[in-house]
């Protein structure tokens, strides 16, 4: 092949490549921006307003500490947004049957229930390190301790647990999860509430 | 087991939806490919890039042009990536570093998204949207001209003649990819996956902690990233990533994405060769090894039997919980299953034996259904190679859909075949050999060895998920799988090319009672097993010394 | 045996030559070659193995890669035996060098079996001297290989003809069964299709003049003896093919046992070289590599036995994907002769005079239409058959102007015999007037696709009038439409090319069964008729003997040409049938078929069994690094090195368990390519994977028995 059809390859390419390029590249995702402003809150985020704050996004998952609060699903990325990512551990290794075995009994020490009962979704780390999820068995058994370090009824915390406990769409896709931020945010609304 | 029902419910709804589509959308490839007229946008772009539309290359031509594209593709995309920081919404995030850039270049184009970069904490959203996803169009579009080039040799008779590469592929993006990503860019818009550019916004949260929420063009790449077979994710965590994949729904739109143009080309297929038997039965082929496979990887996480899963009591460690187990490995199989490298859970922690199945799906040599044309191409190797073994069988010298496979069509075949196990084999052989490489296992034993194993498994497939223990970022495997994706994605269509040409150049055999009917059940038996038993020969020492070895103990 | 047999024939001259000969009591040196290659016994392989140890030249066994691979691996397991010697460790070594000697072996009993054939064919290559002419007419006696293309010789009664050539001048009785293995001696004369002459062959009776037309070297002979002892034997495009598919095998094993020690010195489980060598061994291709090539020399040898000659084995190959087969009909579909299959009298004639006149017309014609008739008057009425013909009746021979022939009684009564148009003609012109019914009938006759002849008489004062008419009809040969539909089984259309009218030639090919026909067929049109069915794809087939036949010879994919057709003829065909049988070409077909079988066949047995080998020897070279692999070893070997050492010694056993069917060749039953791949499939697909299961764990019983052995 000549330099000269070489070059005529080259260029051809290269224009080719451009002009794709701000089609597929800049008019396309600029586009589906537009058709986003035209629902921003799923374009931005899902973000949770609170008195008009923001306090994080219904889909990103947040670590929550300290008896008043509904704890989320361990974290291999301790819930840094910007560091999504798994623990990675093999489920042969060693390290990670300690951690769960550990994990079981802190679980149960601190809901206050024989270790069988913890469900493993308290104990295994999410892919993504933002699981927003717990599962409602894991709710449920949080429920006590919540409500008693919040000083509300029992009752109260499991309406909210099952307010929040969204069933699979159609019944069959996907599993019944509590989104732990919008729980644990309705507990802080219902807390006030039954303090007023 | 009580999440059996369902997750099979939700697996045979993909199915339906794949099976609603399979003829209107293999129909439609099919027309763009053999119409002769152009849309107005695309004599706009021929025009632009100085192509003469109406001209059909030889494949000698076609590669060529082919080849510059990639070659001009890798370059911008690199420069891009090491440049990123004067580009507009950078978002303040630097260039890479040339390895990584290499590697990162080479990984888009070659249509396999390996990263070895951290997604957010890495890229901005110029590099992502102009770079990276651009790229997720034009390699699938690649993909897709190799198959349709070799389609038309498989059609035609006596011409040297397989189409324009500059056609094949603008319209490949601009009449298949780009309609379909936009509007499922809208619908998983509207699920929740982001699409802003907005800096990360931070959060003051009711535990008084503060976090740091990203944005990004995340919508319109997860589409095509899906549709592409790609895989390449905006964030690290991938399609596990809430703003990526947020609810069970859009999971299983995704897995759909994933498997829809790779299973309507082979209807495509069949339209363009004049006989759609022949379609269904390379698509019953792919059938078989993908419900084998989905059904092993499903039974494996179930049962769970071994160590840390059973002590936590179920398969969920490194998986989300909206997904579910079964959500989850039906993403791992049809990711690893058609090259798109997506993940959605940790394949690293996956039961031994489930991801075992993983590292088994690539190295089928993603076929079933494959990347998208990369797929097909893939099986008709395996057709060819089933066609000439069984074709002694009965005594004629093998011929598939009329055309003979002779001594160049046995080479050219058998040398596609042989390129992927070839560049696995002996990078990893070089790999484990290097101290340095070995101390980028996070584990050392059976497990370290499947680390490494799929890392050179999925860059030579091309496929791109990761194991992710493996700290890939190190300048050594940065250059070495990119090389291996480099090899496993050209050379097969260099190959792949010239058998089109020797088929396109032949007469049609005609059929008769003593031809060795090649859409039966026999015969379709017959390809999934060869594509079995070729991968599961070459690949089993490595296997019983990673996956087989772990789980046995 | 000692057959006195008198032939008759003309001389261009017009004199008479007739002789009585008789041929050699001593059986002839073909007929012995091609009965000599039939069942195989162990005594071959025994006989064969000093060819087999010579072929352990590294010069030739690179020929075949996979095999050369193995010697390398036994050349280095030996070094390491020495080096580090143990029972294992010369097991391993001792069985490599043996899966090489057995490779070998195969392919020096295929080698043998034709040597034993060129032997006797060489035998027939005594004479030395011919009796040139030069340019003045001159004698001048030189050796025969000094004679070049052109060169005119003379050969005399009780000479061997000193090589191939056409004869020019004279006729001859010719014994060729040096050649064909066929006693009868045969004629050959100058001029017309009986011209060629073959060296090596016995002039028995007169003497002729021969125009040489090969080189020294290049006869006949010469390539048949090349031939069968697979000298200049060339790989043919499938083999090409296939072994390119195993050298990529070969390569992908080769690849994973180099990439299997990195792997192994990472999880802590390095492996010593000679059982990587060994599991290297098991893995490629072996079982086909080592009978690849005697599968070939097989395949011709069983298309020398039957006696025929291939000039390539890409035509033997070729032979297997023919899809369209033409046929003459004379002599192939139909008996050589036509017979009389009916009397048909006009209205008016009774049969018995009808039976009677046509019997008596016939007496005295000698021709097989003219027996047929006398024949079957005598069955169908058998008061004729006392009837004699008057002693002194006149019988007037069929003349090819008049197209009848005729006898006349002493009474003067005439009765003629012939051609419709030409009988009727003639009772016209004797006054006689022609019934309406009689021209009906020879034309059902014709549509029926018989020959009509009309018999009329014409006694003394009397009008000619027509008595009826005589069908001759073409007798299909026996078991015709069994074979074609046989055929059809196999994806074959067969072409019957003749030279009747439409009507006879479709009759015949409906009563035959053959697919299509080509009527009032010229050279021409079956040239033009072989390149449409090429064009639309399809491979020819054909049988010719004709100098005109040769052009569609040549273009058709396999030509067989007879052995007593013309030098052209044969030079255009790449098959010489030396029985001269056109039905031979079923008999090709299959043999083509059934060689690239036994490829496949074999092909998927040698892939199958590595599926056995893996779970023997991958669990034992791991189960000290990973216990758990233990449940791998589903055969319950003894140990890991009786396990390897079983894998090894079956794969070599193997080899030599396959030797006779790689030179008798997988039996192949004409039926519908699926159901032959389901029924291959199971038997070489399925069993390869089951047999070295069982045999790997036989042999490991065995190898328990020996102490030492761990």
């Amino acid at each position: 092949m000549s330099a000269s059809s070489s070059l005529r390859s080259f260029g051809t390419a290269l224009r080719t490549l451009l002009v794709l390029t701000v089609l597929l590249g800049i008019l396309y995702p600029a586009a589906i921006l537009l058709v986003g402003r035209a629902m921003p809150a799923a374009a931005d985020g899902s973000l949770v307003l609170d008195h008009g704050k923001v306090v994080g996004s219904s889909l990103i998952g947040q670590d929550f500490t300290g008896d008043t609060w509904f704890h989320p699903r361990p974290s291999a990325g301790k819930y840094d947004a910007l560091d999504s990512g798994a623990s990675n551990l093999a489920p042969t290794s060693k390290d990670l049957a300690k951690q769960i075995e550990d994990l079981r009994a802190q679980v149960a020490k601190t809901e206050n229930v024989s270790p069988d009962k913890v469900p493993a979704d308290a104990l295994t780390a999410s892919a993504s390190g933002l699981d927003p999820d717990i599962s409602p068995e894991y709710a449920r058994l949080q429920s006590a301790r919540v409500a008693a370090a919040r000083h509300l009824s029992e009752e109260t915390v499991a309406r909210l647990v099952r307010e929040h406990t969204e069933e699979p769409l159609l019944g069959f896709i996907g599993v019944p999860t509590v989104n732990v931020l919008e729980l644990n945010l309705a507990l802080e609304h219902a807390a006030g509430s039954e303090a007023q | 087991m009580a999440a059996l029902i369902p997750g099979i419910l939700q697996i045979l709804l993909v199915f339906a939806a794949l099976a609603l589509c399979y003829r209107p959308l293999g129909d439609y490839m099919a027309r763009v490919f053999t119409t002769t007229s152009h849309w107005r946008v695309e004599r706009a772009i021929y025009r632009l890039g100085g192509i003469n539309p109406d001209a059909e290359q030889g494949w000698r031509s076609y590669l060529r042009s082919l080849l510059w594209f990639s070659l001009v593709s890798i370059l911008l995309l690199y420069l891009i990536v090491r440049t990123q920081s004067v580009l507009p919404f950078a978002g303040g995030h630097t260039g890479l570093t040339p390895d990584q850039a290499w590697n990162t270049a080479v990984s888009f184009v070659t249509n396999t998204n390996w990263q070895s970069y951290s997604g957010e904490a890495a890229l901005g959203v110029s590099a992502q949207a102009v770079g990276l996803a651009v790229q997720n169009f034009l390699s699938a579009a690649v993909g897709i001209a190799v198959a349709v080039a070799l389609f038309r040799g498989l059609a035609r008779t006596e011409t040297s003649q397989l189409g324009n590469f500059w056609v094949d592929l603008v319209r490949g993006s601009v009449r298949i990819l780009l309609p379909l990503s936009t509007v499922f860019a809208v619908v998983l818009l509207a699920g929740g996956v982001v699409q802003n550019l907005a800096d990360p916004v931070t959060v003051h949260t009711l535990g008084g902690a503060v976090q740091h929420i990203p944005g990004g063009t995340v919508a319109s790449q997860e589409a095509i990233k899906n549709l592409g077979t790609n895989g390449g994710g905006y964030f690290n965590a991938n399609a596990a990533h809430p703003f990526e994949n947020p609810s069970a729904w859009t999971n299983l739109l995704q897995v759909f994405l994933m498997l829809l143009i790779p299973v309507a080309l082979t209807r495509t297929f069949g339209v363009m060769i004049g006989s759609k038997k022949h379609g269904y039965a390379i698509l019953s082929a792919m059938g078989i090894l993908y419900i084998a496979s989905l059904a092993g990887v499903i039974a494996s996480e179930l049962v769970n039997a071994s160590g840390a899963l059973h002590a936590a009591g179920s398969a969920l460690e490194g998986k989300e919980l909206r997904f579910g187990v079964i959500g989850s490995d039906f993403f791992a199989v049809s990711t690893t299953m058609t090259s798109t490298g997506a993940t959605d859970a940790a394949h690293s922690s996956f039961t031994p034996l489930g991801g075992g199945l993983l590292v088994l799906n690539m190295v089928l040599g993603e076929i079933s259904p494959g990347g998208v044309g990369s797929g097909m191409y893939g099986m008709l190797m395996i057709a060819i190679l089933s066609v000439f073994i069984a074709g002694l069988m009965v005594g004629r010298t093998p011929e598939y859909l009329g055309k003979k496979i002779g001594p160049s069509q046995m080479k050219l075949a058998s040398l596609a075949i042989l390129v992927m196990p070839a560049t696995v084999l002996i990078g990893t052989a070089v790999a484990f050999s290097l101290p340095s490489v070995r101390a980028s296992l996070s584990t050392s034993g059976p497990h370290g060895l499947t680390e490494l194993l799929y890392a050179f498994v999925s860059a030579a497939n091309n496929n791109g998920s990761a194991f992710a223990g493996l700290s890939a970022n190190t300048p050594v495997l940065n250059v070495m799988l990119g090389l291996a994706m480099l090899l496993g994605r050209f050379l097969p269509i260099i190959l792949v090319l010239a058998l089109a040409s020797t088929f396109a150049e032949q007469r049609r055999v005609p059929d008769t009672a003593g031809t060795l009917p090649t859409h039966r059940p026999l015969f379709i038996g017959v390809m999934a097993g060869v594509a079995l038993l070729v991968s599961a020969l070459t690949f089993l020492p490595a296997l019983a010394l990673g996956p087989i070895a772990e789980a046995l103990g | 045996m000692t057959t006195p047999t008198t032939e008759t024939t003309s001389d261009p001259l017009g004199s008479t030559v007739s002789t009585s000969t008789t041929t050699s009591a001593k059986p002839s040196a073909a007929a012995t070659a091609r009965t000599s290659g039939g069942a195989f016994s162990p005594r071959q392989m025994v006989s064969s193995i000093p060819a087999a140890l010579r072929k352990l030249d590294p010069r030739i066994m690179i020929k075949t890669p996979v095999m050369f691979l193995v010697e390398v691996g036994a050349a280095f397991t030996t070094v390491m035996a020495i080096i580090s010697p143990s029972l294992f460790a010369w097991g391993i070594a001792i069985w490599l060098w043996l899966t090489v000697i057995f490779a070998n072996l195969a392919e020096a009993v295929a080698e043998g079996r034709g040597r034993a054939q060129a032997d006797s064919l060489r035998a027939a290559r005594t004479t030395t001297t011919a009796a040139r002419l030069d340019a003045g007419g001159h004698i001048e006696i030189v050796p025969a290989t000094a004679l070049r293309r052109d060169d005119r010789v003379r050969v005399r009664a009780g000479e061997v003809i000193p090589g191939d050539g056409d004869v020019i001048e004279g006729a001859a009785t010719v014994d060729e069964s040096a050649v064909t293995g066929e006693s009868a001696p045969v004629i050959r004369e100058s001029g017309g299709d009986r011209c060629a002459v073959t060296g090596g062959t016995r002039v028995l009776s007169d003497t002729i003049i021969v125009q040489i037309t090969s080189e020294p070297g290049e006869t006949f002979l010469d390539r048949m003896i090349a031939l069968v002892e697979g000298a200049t034997r060339q790989k043919t495009p499938n083999e090409i093919a296939l072994n390119i598919l195993l050298a990529v095998l070969t390569i992908i094993f080769l690849l994973v046992i180099l990439n299997l020690q990195p792997l192994a010195i990472f999880s802590g489980a390095r492996q010593s070289l000679i059982v990587l060598t060994a599991l290297l061994v098991c893995l490629i291709p072996t079982t086909i590599g080592a009978l690849l090539s005697a599968i070939g020399i097989a395949g011709m040898d069983r298309l020398v036995q039957r006696g025929v000659l291939a000039r390539s084995g890409r035509a033997v190959e070729a032979a297997g994907d023919v899809s369209t087969l033409l046929l003459d009909k004379t002599g192939t579909i139909t008996e050589g002769d036509r017979k009389a299959t009916g009397l048909l009298p006009v209205t008016g004639v009774s049969a018995d005079d009808l039976a009677r006149a046509a019997r008596l017309s016939s007496l005295a014609d000698e021709t097989p239409e003219g027996r047929s008739v006398v024949t079957y008057a005598e069955e169908q009425f058998p008061a004729q058959s006392a009837i004699a013909a008057p002693a002194d009746a006149e019988f007037v021979p069929f003349q090819a102007k008049t197209r009848m022939s005729a006898i006349v009684l002493p009474t003067g009564e005439k009765i003629v015999k012939g051609a419709t148009n030409e009988v009727l003609a003639w009772v016209e012109a004797h006054d006689g007037t022609v019934p309406a019914d009689a021209r009906t009938i020879a034309d059902e006759v014709s549509a029926g696709g018989g020959t009509a002849l009309v018999v009329a008489t014409h006694a003394p004062e009397m009008p000619a009038r027509v008595l009826g008419v005589i069908r001759l009809s073409d007798i299909v040969k026996a078991g015709m439409p069994e074979r074609f539909a046989r055929l059809r089984a196999m994806g074959i259309r067969t072409v019957m090319i003749t030279g009747d009218n439409r009507l006879t030639a479709q009759a015949i090919a409906a009563e035959a069964g053959v697919d299509d026909f080509l009527a009032e067929a010229t050279p021409e049109d079956k040239l033009a008729l072989i390149r449409r069915e090429q064009e639309g794809g399809h491979l020819v087939a054909m049988t010719g003997d004709g100098t005109n036949d040769a052009p569609a010879l040549a273009q058709a994919d396999v030509g067989v040409a007879m052995n007593t057709g013309t030098s052209a003829a044969k030079e255009a065909g790449n098959m010489v049938d030396l029985d001269s049988d056109p039905t031979k070409l079923i008999e090709i077909v299959e043999i083509g078929k059934q060689l690239l079988i036994t490829r496949g066949a074999l092909t998927t047995f040698s892939i199958a069994n590595d599926v056995a080998k893996y779970f023997a020897v991958i669990p034992a070279m791991f189960v000290a690094a990973f216990p758990g692999l233990a449940a791998l070893n589903i055969m319950g070997l003894h140990s890991p090195e009786s396990a390897i050492l079983s894998a090894v010694i079956f794969n070599a056993l193997v080899i030599i368990v396959l030797i006779p069917l790689a030179l008798r060749g997988v039996r192949y039953r004409p039926q519908a390519a699926a159901k032959l791949l389901g029924h291959n499939l199971l038997v070489f697909g399925v069993g390869g994977l089951i047999i070295p299961f069982l045999g790997i764990k036989v042999i490991d019983l065995i190898l328990t028995l020996i102490p030492g052995l761990n």
